[in-house]
């Protein structure tokens, strides 16, 4: 019998350092400003299985139950194998567009079936925003923190990023309007406000209605545009529904990107963008060059699922148990967490974010809390400036609660750990904290005391 | 042969250790020899024993790999390995240690000198009042003065402090990363590092920082960030004096195979900073870059470093 020669493994070859300096030399300049970090280096770590991550942002799928799955996919299979298999178009089926109307429609909005792209995940769609929309050398303003997974992405296409602050009502307009004025003084060109104002990642907060109005009057009146990202707004656990921006302006100054990820499912990466017709045609020949079109199996996937017109009360189940994880995350921050610290309080979505003394670098706590086995996100991944070193972005919707309990007790310590030791280093003896009533510190954005 | 490259651990360099173990994996699978990769973890000794490596090749930065743990373990079973041993690997990563085998062979050596420095544990801020000494020691070291965790590598946790009101915050910063740190006097000048490779001095590299005002963690692993220079452009007798110096403190450290000398290259000479018992090797690591420059292919460096771990008096 003749040997069959082992395949030989290859590998990227990268033998020396002339090599790398030929890579290096041919480099877009964009990768110039691709970041990468210490951040992500430590964040390699937390995915050690006996580190509870608090640090990630998945939401939960294992409710979603295996026999309608598999009798989803069967359903395909049998059904429509042959077309579930082939390319589709580049806007995305009708059918996927519909059951994106119905998701929508769900929040009061109400959009043409020709302004809906399906793309691949939300993620592909501030991409191919920033692909339609930016020159380098643009400014994007974005909310302070920001999404941590938009920089990245908006410093790919080079935008000069400017952050807005935020306080427990979202972005503050106010503060917009005079930015914009001073950037137009300095003749600096604004293409687009990023904003995720409902339960916004990383902050949880919510933008009032005041502010969406004034935002949406703002983006008419400057004719620019604003690209709202709602992932999260039918996971909402208290409180009251707030209209989108896209239903508030009607869709002629606003994108809507929206996504299939925290109501279903994160892995079969479908996503959506709603935009004005003109830009759309953009996003369309965008979208084409990068992927041609989504996968049209998840597609399958999706018109079946939502065939079933059981999605609502799939998204009830998760807001049952989002809500609980909520309230279990916000009752061990205040059993554990320093009588200095504060956080926000969502009314829905996946995070609280949480502020610390300022004498603390959440970056470097991370080290600490892995010795701990518990992680968390480090508040300057959400900015672009160095800012936010003494926050920090806690995901409550992809762990249990006992787990919940058990990493914020550990980070709590971790933190004590810290304040004590500032205490004895600058002369001020901190005694332990007394037992302390179910109430103080949740105001969001606002420094213990302060509150009154 | 038979390699075991060892990397990644549970260290906080875990991903440029596993960086480093993937590009020398490559490089020893190039040259011929049959390799074994190992995500060090619980099993490492189990595995050892039953896959018999003819030898170990250490890529593993930080706590466990880096200190001398590994190292320990590898002398215990047999194995010969790549990099110091482990008492130098010890020396290495505790800055304390390193200092003071650095200023001792310093009473000899006229070029060994250290920048002035303080180290606290934890225990004497919190049970001790030593606070009450920072003004005595702000006041010998000057403003900027460094603060850095005496175990660790990367720049991680190291803080600049800039006025006294700055201290506190980067010592407990620092103490995030270690129970002991080191309060240092800051030395202005060039940063250079000074591979050494089975006592041969490579060419010595300058790291030269394009944005930001030092070189921290985010600089070292990122293309473009940092421009290195190698050869730095020195004089004959600057060039003497900081191969001299980092040459000694090799010695001074017991170290053998190869370790990196970062140093600053001052008015008045080199003073140096610390001693990478296991210099990273990955893509914008300055041990290749120097080798490059000395004309040894990445292939070649990896060769030499196994032939180094090989000899029978480097054991």
């Amino acid at each position: 019998m003749a040997e069959v020669p082992e395949p030989t493994h290859r590998r990227r070859a990268h033998t020396s350092g002339r090599d790398l300096e030929r890579y290096a030399g041919l480099f877009a300049e964009r990768t110039g400003v691709m970041r990468s970090s210490a951040m992500r280096d430590l964040m390699a770590i937390t995915a050690r299985p006996e580190v509870i991550s608090l640090a990630g942002g998945l939401p939960d799928t294992s409710t979603f139950p295996p026999q309608s799955f598999a009798a989803q996919m069967t359903r395909i299979a049998q059904e429509s194998a042959a077309k579930a298999l082939q390319y589709g178009p580049t806007e995305g089926f009708e059918e996927t567009k519909d059951c994106i109307l119905e998701v929508m429609g769900a929040e009061g909005m109400l959009p043409d079936h020709d302004d809906v792209i399906v793309t691949t995940g939300g993620q592909q769609a501030i991409d191919l925003v920033c692909k339609t929309l930016l020159d380098p050398g643009d400014v994007v303003i974005c909310e302070a923190p920001t999404y941590p997974g938009a920089i990245p992405t908006l410093c790919s296409y080079q935008a000069d990023v400017v952050q807005v602050e935020c306080d427990e009502d979202g972005m503050k307009v106010e503060l917009l309007e005079e930015l914009l004025a001073d950037l137009r003084a300095e003749g600096r060109r604004v293409k687009f406000i990023y904003s995720v104002p409902s339960f916004q990642n990383p902050a949880g907060v919510t933008m009032s209605l005041r502010r969406r109005q004034q935002l949406v009057e703002l983006a008419r009146a400057q004719e620019l545009l604003v690209v709202e990202d709602n992932p999260y707004g039918l996971l909402r656990y208290g409180g009251e529904p707030m209209p989108p921006l896209y239903q508030l302006d009607g869709g002629d100054f606003v994108i809507y990107l929206g996504t299939f990820s925290k109501i279903l499912s994160p892995g079969i990466r479908l996503g959506w963008a709603v935009a004005p017709p003109p830009v759309m045609e953009k996003i369309v020949l965008g979208k084409q060059a990068a992927d041609l079109c989504t996968s049209t199996l998840t597609q399958y996937f999706v018109r079946e699922y939502f065939a079933e017109r059981r999605w609502q009360h799939y998204v009830n189940d998760l807001i049952e148990i989002y809500r609980d994880r909520r309230d279990t995350m916000l009752e061990a921050l205040r059993t554990y967490f320093p009588a200095e610290a504060t956080w926000t309080e969502p009314e829905g979505g996946l995070f609280i974010w949480a502020t610390l003394p300022d004498y603390i670098d959440t970056s470097d706590l991370l080290a600490k809390a892995l010795r701990a086995d518990v992680a968390f996100v480090p508040g300057q991944a959400a900015y672009v400036d160095g800012r936010g070193s003494h926050s920090m972005r806690l995901n409550f919707s992809g762990v249990d609660e006992d787990e919940i309990r058990e990493g914020v007790r550990r980070i709590g310590k971790v933190i004590a750990e810290q304040v004590e030791l500032y205490g004895t280093l600058t002369g001020e003896q901190r005694l332990p904290e007394p037992e302390r009533d179910s109430t103080p510190n949740v105001v969001p954005f606002r420094k213990a005391g302060e509150a009154g | 042969m038979k390699v075991a490259v060892l990397k990644g651990g549970r260290s906080l360099e875990r991903g440029v250790s596993l960086r480093s173990g993937a590009r020398v994996e490559d490089a020893l699978e190039r040259l011929g020899h049959a390799v074994l990769a190992i995500d060090v973890g619980p099993d490492l000794v189990k595995r050892l024993v039953a896959e018999r490596p003819d030898v170990a090749f250490v890529a593993m930065h930080g706590v466990g790999g880096e200190d001398g743990t590994v190292q320990e373990l590898l002398e215990i079973l047999g194995i010969p390995f790549t990099g110091p041993g482990a008492a130098a690997c010890a020396r290495c990563m505790d800055k304390v240690q390193a200092k003071d085998a650095i200023e001792l062979a310093g009473r000899e050596t006229p070029g060994l000198k250290t920048p002035d420095w303080f180290a606290f544990n934890q225990t004497a801020f919190r049970e001790f009042g030593a606070a009450d000494a920072l003004g005595r020691l702000e006041e010998t070291l000057g403003f900027p003065l460094v603060v850095k965790p005496s175990s660790g590598g990367s720049s991680l946790g190291v803080k600049f402090a800039r006025s006294p009101g700055e201290v506190p915050q980067a010592l407990v910063s620092a103490f995030s990363y270690d129970d002991r740190v080191l309060l240092e006097r800051f030395v202005d000048g060039r940063e250079l590092a000074v591979s050494v490779l089975g006592d041969q001095p490579l060419p010595v590299v300058e790291a030269i920082l394009l944005q930001g005002d030092r070189y921290d963690f985010e600089a070292r692993y990122e293309i473009g960030r940092t421009r290195f220079a190698c050869p730095a452009e020195l004089s004959a007798e600057e060039e003497r004096a900081v191969t001299e110096a980092a040459l000694g403190t090799y010695r001074a450290l017991g170290c053998t195979g190869f370790a990196r000398v970062d140093l600053i290259l001052g008015e008045d000479g080199p003073w140096l900073l610390e001693a990478n018992a296991i210099p990273g090797l990955t893509d914008t690591s300055l041990l290749p870059q120097a080798a490059e420059a000395a004309g040894l292919s990445f292939e070649q460096l990896v060769e030499r470093i196994l032939d180094l771990a090989l000899e029978p008096a480097a054991a």
